[in-house]
């Protein structure tokens, strides 16, 4: 590995400096279950690894009038054991706990899952059903972005060289509210989403759904929001004309591609299986919470 | 390329070393501080044999750097016996002919020692999710899995018996 430099700013301010001045050539680093992976089979060749999880704030989750602010570097073992969290967003929870193995757990952020711009990536759906936004920092300070606008295709984000992630927002919840995310995978752990299914829901008091969000992973170059699936859910009590509407709505949205994981038809098929059944989930979810 | 000075805690000690920016904590532990008990099977993070525990968090030590240990605490296989004293777990794996290559066990008992530590009655599903990124080629894990619960019982006994 040639000339290459461990870095760890205690400021953001400091970490977009060293961003800048590796110009291009720098990594940014969080829980490293990908970065270090990239780099020890040479895909990536960095001058400059800068490490977040010095930066005050970076490591950890903090509530901020209902809405859960999670610091860049916050690892998904620490967010399946945030009782507040897990209770508000089940669906991002549960979402963030399925990457990986235990020690995995012990360092996978969802930042970084988000920033490794995978299709798969299981945190995403979960986070975009969710509304999540990101706090983006660089050169010109701050700004906070939709998590749906950061991946641009496989491996690729919408983030400048000299840009990096500080914080995942999610929402304040209003009542009946709740989310869920559903993968499908031929195992029962340890592996890459063939699609996943997120979707995030607000029901009124007499169960009818109000606001619906539904994102969809595997089916196309990134995860995406699928406005048409959510519009097919909202003025209902999720009856079966809904969830056909829904299943519709998915499996238009999605363009996958044939790969060992699954072909075409079968994923176009799955996507909209997952969309159902983990609407179903959210919906018993937020219909106990009333 | 300089090296970095890291100062950190391995097994209680304060230790210290020197490692340049891209070696892992594995390479760190293996090559500079002689602990050879992690070991490296597949060096992404799937096969779990580089298990050490970092700030109380199990993790592979193949997917973090070495610098990223400066001012953490680390546990290694190496300090699971107490004096030549067997941890329970190690006990059990030797009963249970829980091994027979033993490449993978450190792995297994430090990642099995922290799921006993967090919960210490675990039922078989438990211990087979927990243990799902640590790989064994020559077990099947059925062993393995008894010993865990084996010395959890033995454990949670000397835990009431004191």
């Amino acid at each position: 590995m040639p000339q290459l430099e461990y870095s760890s700013p205690s400021t953001a301010d400091d970490a977009v400096r060293a961003l800048a001045a590796a110009g291009g050539s720098a990594k940014v680093l969080a829980g490293g279950t990908d970065l270090l992976v990239q780099l020890r089979s040479g895909r990536i060749r960095p001058s400059v690894i800068v490490d977040l999880k010095r930066i005050a704030g970076a490591v950890g989750i903090r509530e901020e009038a209902g809405a859960f602010v999670i610091g860049a570097a916050t690892p998904g073992a620490v967010l399946g054991e945030h009782a507040a969290l897990s209770k508000a967003w089940p669906g991002v929870v549960e979402a963030a706990n399925l990457i990986g193995s235990t020690q995995v757990q012990g360092r996978a952020t969802l930042a970084g899952n988000l920033c490794n711009a995978s299709p798969a990536a299981d945190s995403v759906p979960a986070m975009i059903a969710a509304g999540a936004t990101c706090v983006v920092v660089g050169p010109k300070g701050r700004r906070e972005i939709p998590v749906e606008q950061v991946p641009k295709g496989p491996g690729e984000t919408s983030l400048a060289p000299d840009e990096f992630l500080l914080e995942i927002r999610l929402p304040p919840r209003p009542p009946r509210s709740a989310d869920a995310y559903l993968r499908l995978i031929p195992r029962t752990e340890m592996d890459i989403a063939v699609v996943g299914a997120g979707v995030s829901l607000t029901l009124d008091a007499e169960g009818v759904i109000t606001a619906a969000r539904v994102a969809l992973g595997a089916v196309a170059p990134t995860v995406i929001l699928v406005p048409e699936a959510g519009a097919a859910l909202v003025g209902s009590r999720l009856g079966d004309q809904a969830l056909e509407k829904l299943d519709a709505a998915a499996k238009a949205a999605a363009r996958p591609i044939s790969d060992k994981r699954g072909t075409v038809d079968y994923r176009t098929n799955i996507a909209g299986v997952l969309a159902r059944r983990a609407a179903t989930i959210a919906y018993q979810r937020a219909e106990s919470r009333a | 390329m300089s090296k970095q000075h890291v100062t950190t805690t391995v097994n209680g000690d304060p230790t210290e070393f020197l490692a340049a920016p891209g070696t892992t904590l594995l390479d760190a532990l293996r090559d500079e501080l002689g602990l050879t008990g992690a070991k490296e099977g597949c060096g992404s993070g799937d096969c779990g044999a580089c298990s050490v525990v970092v700030d109380g968090r199990l993790v592979c030590s193949c997917l973090m750097l070495a610098p990223e240990a400066e001012g953490r605490r680390i546990e290694t296989i190496e300090g699971m016996a107490q004096g030549g004293r067997l941890h329970p777990l190690q006990q059990k794996f030797l009963e249970h002919a829980a091994l027979q290559c033993g490449f993978c066990t450190p792995g297994f008992l430090v990642a099995a020692k922290a799921l006993l530590e967090r919960n210490p009655d675990p039922d078989e599903t438990e211990i087979r999710y927990w243990l799902a990124g640590n790989l064994c080629r020559c077990t099947g894990y059925d062993k393995i899995v008894r010993a865990v619960m084996d010395a959890a019982a033995e454990m949670r006994q000397v835990r009431r018996a004191s």
